[in-house]
Parts: structure tokens; C-alpha cells; sequence
């Protein structure tokens, strides 16, 4: 059976790693062949932008080589996909290589498109690229007072992250002593300042404890950067002397390209994680069109289910079990606390008080990610 | 004629409903119909409190067995 895994994010190493253990005994003797397409040879551990972005990480921590994580039986290739054939279980890739294949796994993530807002890559600072963090880090440092805006695109990846870069400025300017030179005003797309119920619940006391206005139903519209003015959909605007965005994303240009989804967003079984129409396709991670959280989270237990699934076909003829919805989430909420959110389709996230342990099980979980990522932890 | 897309928020805690609505209805065309299916009650007031708000167009709301059907017409 030849596998075929395009895309070598959380959700895919940990597919291909998965898979290379549990079907060791097959691949040595050539009964199974596993292959990873990649656009890059380097895997970034994308949640420690935010890090970056307040100057306590450095860029070069978030990367390792591709190869280095991957099981060494995993035939890997810095190739990108570049069309899907997918009525003839073949991709074709930039290089013009042919892959055929009998079981294919998409993972090809997330892509942010501040472009898609008139104004915001002008006129605000981001997280969610090295570039972008080293960039807002400086934007910080510089700061002096006045307003920063905090601004929210939809649909976007880490629903978390919104309150967690709000905790964090407000630290971060607690930390210089220019608190009270600070305006901080946090905009939401949708009626609480949270889409999870408990962590709005939990958040608003916070806000009002450190004084961070907040404005929700706020759906950004566009920037003028001249003026320094953010407006909303629903026809409000808010003047800043710092904005910071979380960009709105879309699935990547080849899914939408080819029509596979709409925003590039592929439409997948909630439970069985495959392809609509395609039982020998699967998809996970954020290139799903499911309502479920845009994480590395959800995208390493879903890759969980789908290499058990797979590799069970290829032992019995036939899948074991099915994913329930399962995410996990860290929540910094500022420097040196945290808590957690866990849920699935059936059971909301219920939040616990932060502390101080659960900041530092985060902050080894940083360095931990390459051990999950190999399939060890 | 536009056609209807249904999208099935049913049982989902983040993003949650109203985020799904938000991001169909940006890659929606003007005119075009959709209908969120939610099994969260806090969707009955927070649906209709954007569309208003943005300046959509409410078609219906009811709950079916448990499961509310909102529809909305993107209007600009």
C-alpha cells in the first residue's frame, strides 16, 4: 500500500510518524511505503510567534529540519503538491514529479491573508509570521503611549490567541512602567469578548481588573493607516496609535485552485476525518472545513485518529475508531500564568483558575513539541 | 437564482456558530442564502443581533428538534 502524506505540519508529521511505527513489520517488508510531500524542509512551532513577538524567544528556537522528525523508513521530499488528481490517485508536484498513491492525507494547513483587509498590512503589526512578530516586537518596544488596538479577522488559526497577546501586552506595559500611558481597547467579531462561553465568562472580569476596554460585534472592515483609524462592518471605528491584528486566514492556494473547498477549506467527514466522496482520502488539521478549532492541537488528535484508522485498514481491512471533536488549548494569560481549555463535540471547555504551574508546564511544552511531533509523547 | 448553503455548526464550541456564519458569509455573494444550523441556544439572540447590526438580512429562525435553523441573505 502505497500512503501518501502532502504536507509536513503538526497534523502530517505526526500521521507519518504514527503510521511508520505502527506499521514498521509491513514497510520492512515492502508491503507498505509511506511518503511525505512538503513545501519546506523546515517545521516551525508556530504558537511561539507570540513569544517572539514579545521578546522572549528568539526566531531561530521555533525551527527544526523536516528530516530530522520523521521516522527514518518515511520517504520525504521538499516537493509541494501542485495539482490533485485525485480520480486517478495521483498528485503531480512543483518539480513535476508524479506520486501515485492509495490512501492520501491532506495537511496542508493555513495560509494569512492581511491583504484581504485594505489597509492592515499598512497599517498594522501581526503575529502570525517570523517577519511579522520580530516586526510587532519592535513596534513594542518603541511604544511610548497611546492606544493599541487589538483587532480580530475571521475565520483565523489559535481561536486562543486574541485574549492571550491582550494579557500579554497588558503585562508587557505593566513591566516597562507605562501602564497608565496605555489605552488598551480589544475588538471581537462576534457578541462576547470570547467564542467560548467560559472563557468569556472568565475573561471580562480580567479585562475590567486591568482596564482593557473592550467592543464586541466588531468585524474589521478596513485600515487607514494615514489617519490611524480601524472601521468595523457593522459601521464603527476605532482611532489607534498601535494595531494589532490577528489576520485572517484561508485554506492554501492549491485546494482553492482546484476547487476543492471553498476558501481552501476541504469538505471533510466530522468523524471518519475523510474526504467528501473520497474514502480513501483523508484531511486534517486546519485544511478541514469542520467547526473545530484551527490548532496544532486538533490537528495532532486528529492525526492520531487517522494513522490508527489507516493502519488498522491495512492489519484488518477496516477503520477502529472515529474522532470526537477532541481539543486542547493552552491559555498564557500573561506572563507567568496560565490555564487550560479542554473539549470535544459533545462537552464545552470547562476553565480552571490559572496558576503559575500551568505557565511553566507551557513553557516546557515549547520545547517538548519536537517529542510530540516525532510521535514520542 | 442563488442556492441555499447549509452550514452544520451543530455541537461545536470553538469557533462556535456565529464565528462559522461570519466566515460563509464573507465568501458568500450578495443575495446568496445561508442557513446555520446551531445546537447552541445563545444562538437564537446572538445571530440576529449581527445580522442586524452588519446589515444582513434575517429570513427566519426556528428550533427544529433541538437544532436551530437560521437562515440570513447576505445583503451587502
Amino acid at each position: 500500500m502505497r500512503i501518501l502524506i502532502v504536507g509536513g505540519g503538526t497534523g502530517g508529521t505526526i500521521v507519518a510518524n504514527n503510521l511508520a511505527r505502527r506499521l514498521a513489520e509491513e514497510i520492512r517488508v515492502g508491503r507498505v511505503r509511506i511518503t511525505m510531500l512538503s513545501a519546506s524542509d523546515k517545521h516551525m512551532y508556530q504558537p511561539g510567534l507570540l513569544y517572539v513577538a514579545f521578546g522572549q524567544m528568539m526566531p531561530d528556537e521555533l525551527y527544526r529540519k523536516q528530516q530530522s522528525l520523521l521516522e527514518s523508513s518515511i520517504e520525504f521530499h521538499v516537493d509541494p503538491v501542485e495539482e490533485f488528481q485525485l480520480d486517478h490517485k495521483r498528485v503531480k508536484t512543483a518539480n513535476g514529479r508524479i506520486h501515485d498513491y492509495d490512501v492520501l492525507v491532506i495537511a496542508t494547513g493555513s495560509r494569512i491573508v492581511p491583504q484581504e483587509i485594505p489597509g492592515l498590512n499598512e497599517g498594522g503589526e501581526t503575529f502570525y509570521s517570523e517577519a511579522g512578530a520580530v516586526k510587532m516586537f519592535k513596534a513594542l518596544r518603541e511604544f511610548k503611549e497611546g492606544t493599541v488596538a487589538i483587532v480580530v479577522g475571521v475565520p483565523h488559526k489559535c481561536p486562543i490567541a486574541p485574549v492571550e497577546v491582550t494579557f500579554a501586552l497588558h503585562d508587557y506595559f505593566v513591566a516597562r512602567g507605562i501602564r497608565d500611558k496605555v489605552h488598551i481597547k480589544y475588538h471581537y467579531p462576534i457578541g462576547r469578548i470570547h467564542t467560548i462561553e467560559n472563557v468569556a465568562k472568565w475573561a471580562l472580569p480580567e479585562f475590567e481588573r486591568m482596564g482593557i476596554e473592550y467592543e464586541t460585534l466588531f468585524n474589521v472592515r478596513e485600515v487607514d493607516p494615514r489617519q490611524q483609524i480601524v472601521y468595523s462592518e457593522e459601521g464603527t471605528e476605532t482611532r489607534y496609535d498601535l494595531l494589532i491584528a490577528v489576520p485572517p486566514h484561508r485554506g492554501m492556494e492549491v485546494i482553492e485552485k482546484q476547487e476543492m473547498g471553498v476558501g481552501g477549506w476541504i469538505p471533510t467527514d466530522r468523524h471518519t476525518l475523510t474526504m467528501q466522496g473520497y474514502d480513501n482520502v483523508y484531511v486534517i488539521g486546519d485544511t478541514t472545513n469542520l467547526p473545530v478549532s484551527k490548532t496544532g492541537s486538533a490537528a495532532h488528535f486528529e492525526a492520531e485518529v487517522v494513522a490508527q484508522n489507516i493502519a488498522s485498514t491495512v492489519k484488518i481491512g477496516a477503520p477502529v475508531c472515529e474522532y470526537d471533536g477532541k481539543v486542547y488549548c493552552f491559555i498564557e494569560t500573561g506572563r507567568d500564568s496560565a490555564t487550560y481549555a479542554m473539549f470535544n463535540y459533545e462537552n464545552p471547555p470547562l476553565l480552571k483558575a490559572p496558576n503559575k504551574a500551568m505557565h511553566w508546564f507551557k513553557t516546557s511544552y515549547n520545547k517538548m513539541y519536537w517529542t510530540s511531533v516525532r510521535g514520542l509523547l | 437564482m442563488n442556492e441555499m448553503k447549509t452550514i452544520d455548526a451543530r455541537n461545536t464550541f470553538c469557533p462556535g456558530p456565529l464565528m462559522e456564519l461570519i466566515t460563509y458569509m464573507k465568501q458568500a455573494s450578495v443575495g446568496d442564502t445561508l442557513e446555520l444550523l446551531s445546537t447552541d441556544e445563545g444562538s437564537a439572540a446572538d445571530v440576529p443581533e449581527w445580522v442586524k447590526k452588519v446589515g444582513h438580512e434575517l429570513i427566519s429562525s426556528e428550533n427544529v428538534e433541538g437544532v436551530w435553523h437560521v437562515k440570513v441573505r447576505k445583503a451587502k
